[in-house]
């Protein structure tokens, strides 16, 4: 599969991991395996870093690069701390920027989204941003610095799947940074829908960590976003209405 | 043959492994300048094999069964240790909290564990006091409860009668011979204490003795825990009387009835590396609690503790003798990282432990948990 370039890195897989809700590091790291994943994010409200034993050892063992987000910040003021904490203790200066509104939804909020990106990114951080699927902010954010837009195929924990492909597509065809399809995957289809959108990669957690099987899901992602990526690029035929014969009549005897 | 056992910890395992010992006739000596003041001190107490079966940790599922079984026996003579056989209520609150508990429930039966699927009318007849607002409900009868803090006491208190000597000090390390063997414990004072038998049962702090064999990686994390105690006042008791866990739009939590009118309500999972209450931990366990049972709004807060639980990366103990495979390192038994089972595993954790010092066979399925799985220890190093 091509590369995905964000900010000068390349990534070898399209698929971005989260770790909320896993039942054990063990079977995290198993699942991350499986997953193929060079990328993680990790909240940094939820886990210190530097224990030795802690996840951030995990993802340094196994390679994969981390990727601190700022979930459970409600304001543009908490989220740029929380990226400032995520930078001093990982060395990084990428930030998933998360900033919801509530807790019923975990929505984002875009007023403080909008306003968290600009500070960030005049602080020199690399703002990947979690959005709504809404193709005027996700264009908005763009403009105001920040490194890629995530925007949302439904809410966080929903597993809902893309409930706006429309959006989504309008997102990518006006995109000049990468785009990753970020919450709401449910199952490997989704995934595989969001490549074929024109997204750039897809983030998911929830689907792989809550799963009865994580290793086996995780595997189902990682076939699912590189056959999605596959079809995005294969030239799809169009839709048609009427049947048209896989076999072209041309050539045969006409007996 | 008596012994004489040194324990570093008097947490509920280090005090349970103390007390087996005593019983069959060796002579315990323990070491701890808190006794059962940290995770043991926060603990609910639920003994849940069923609803505390957790997908890929099926392989726990043996220890956690078979330590339930001992727990009338283990507790028996005790005095009061706040065991009791009443079953757990499970309720779901949204569809998606039910179609989770059903799946649950599909694992539970697969693994021959008691557990029925009860309609949330019957739920609330049984425990009146549950809101009406639920969408399905399930029952445990094997999941009962213990409460930890009268049980430590009561160990401590018979330990102590029976001529154990309690040394309140830090341990700092192990002292082993020209071979390798554990002989005794080091104390922070610098004071020895002799052993033929060294059990580090001291929870997170084990990973941090000096002394430790060569290559041994204790892998422990701290994955703190808030917990409330609650006073139902007279006017609603009785308010519970049987355990209530419950999944709230996906976040867990429980409420433990205590037979001197106190509710537990538990517990958050944080790795954040506060070793303070959490505010946000504090309201998320009320909100959900009050959900499932609305006058929990009623009670009266009494205390918000937190402590650590010692996890590790498979969320099972580090039980057992170091190098197993080989002749094992002699002097040495370790009994630490029992994350959310300390209290639960305790009878079980005690009796291996007891039998390892005799040098009793352990059945092969309660002997998965070699502290060393972690290690790259190479078997020549011990021979």
């Amino acid at each position: 599969m091509d590369e995905l370039m964000i900010d000068g890195v390349t990534l070898g897989s399209r698929l971005i991991m989260g770790t909320g809700g896993a039942p054990s590091l063990d079977g995290l790291g198993e699942a991350l395996l499986a997953s193929g994943t060079e990328l993680t994010t990790v909240a940094m409200r939820r886990y210190a870093a530097g224990s030795g034993t802690s996840v951030f050892d995990l993802l340094e063992r196994h390679g994969i690069r981390v990727l601190p987000n700022t979930a459970g910040c409600y304001t543009a003021r908490e989220a740029v701390m929380t990226a400032e904490l995520g930078r001093e203790a990982l060395e990084t200066n990428w930030v998933k920027l998360e900033v919801i509104a509530d807790e019923e939804t975990l929505l984002p909020d875009a007023v403080e989204l909008v306003e968290a990106t600009e500070a960030l990114v005049n602080r020199g951080f690399k703002v990947f941003a979690y959005t709504n699927d809404d193709p005027v902010l996700a264009r908005r954010l763009e403009l105001l610095g920040a490194a890629a837009v995530m925007p949302l195929g439904a809410p966080i924990g929903t597993g809902l799947g893309i409930l706006n492909p429309h959006n989504i597509e309008l997102i990518v065809s006006r995109a000049g940074i990468p785009v990753v399809l970020d919450a709401g995957i449910g199952t490997a289809s989704d995934a595989a829908l969001a490549m074929e959108l024109g997204c750039d990669a897809v983030l998911l957690a929830t689907a792989v960590t809550r799963a009865q099987h994580p290793v086996r899901m995780a595997e189902a992602f990682k076939h699912a976003v590189i056959a999605g990526r596959l079809a995005a690029t294969g030239g799809r035929i169009p839709k048609r209405e009427h049947a048209l014969a896989s076999s072209s009549f041309a050539g045969r005897p006409d007996l | 043959m008596s012994k004489h056992v040194a324990v570093i910890g008097a947490g509920i395992v280090g005090l349970g492994i103390a007390a087996e010992a005593t019983r069959r006739g060796h002579h315990a000596t323990i070491i701890d300048p808190a006794p059962a003041a940290g995770a043991t001190y926060a603990a609910a107490g639920m003994l849940a094999p069923v609803s505390e079966l957790h997908y890929q940790e099926e392989r726990l599922l043996a220890l956690t069964r078979e330590s339930a079984r001992l727990y009338p026996g283990f507790v028996a003579g005790l005095g009061e240790t706040g065991y009791q056989e009443t079953g757990t209520l499970v309720a779901a609150f949204d569809a998606a909290d039910r179609a989770m508990l059903a799946d649950l429930k599909q694992a539970q039966l697969a693994e021959g564990l008691e557990v029925h699927e009860i309609t949330s009318r019957e739920a609330r007849r049984l425990e009146p006091s549950l809101g009406p607002a639920l969408t399905g409900a399930f029952y445990a009868p094997g999941d009962h409860q213990v409460d930890p803090r009268a049980l430590s006491a009561a160990l401590l208190t018979m330990l102590r009668n029976s001529g154990t000597a309690v040394v309140s000090e830090t341990a700092a390390g192990l002292i082993t011979d020209a071979d390798g063997a554990v002989v005794g414990v080091q104390l922070a004072s610098g004071e020895v204490i002799p052993a033929d038998e060294t059990v580090v049962a001291n929870g997170l702090a084990a990973a941090a003795l000096t002394g430790l064999p060569e290559g041994l990686r204790l892998p422990l994390r701290p994955v703190y825990g808030d917990i409330l105690r609650l006073r139902v006042p007279a006017g609603l008791q009785p308010f519970l009387t049987s355990t209530i866990r419950g999944i709230v739009r996906g976040h867990p939590v429980y409420l433990v009835p205590r037979g001197d009118g106190t509710v537990v309500i538990g517990a958050t999972q944080r790795e954040d590396g506060s070793a303070d209450v959490s505010a946000g931990g504090v309201y998320q366990l009320l909100r959900d609690a009050q959900t499932l049972v609305p006058a929990v709004a009623e009670l009266a807060l009494e205390e918000m503790t937190c402590r650590a639980r010692p996890g590790t990366p498979d969320n099972a103990p580090l039980l057992g003798r170091v190098a197993a495979g080989t002749e094992g390192l002699p002097g040495l038994v370790v009994a630490t990282g029992f994350f959310r089972h300390g209290v639960l595993l305790t009878p079980v954790a005690a009796r291996i432990c007891a039998d390892l010092i005799d040098g009793v066979q352990i059945a092969a399925q309660l002997q998965q948990f070699n502290p060393d799985r972690f290690s790259n220890m190479t078997k020549e190093s011990h021979a």
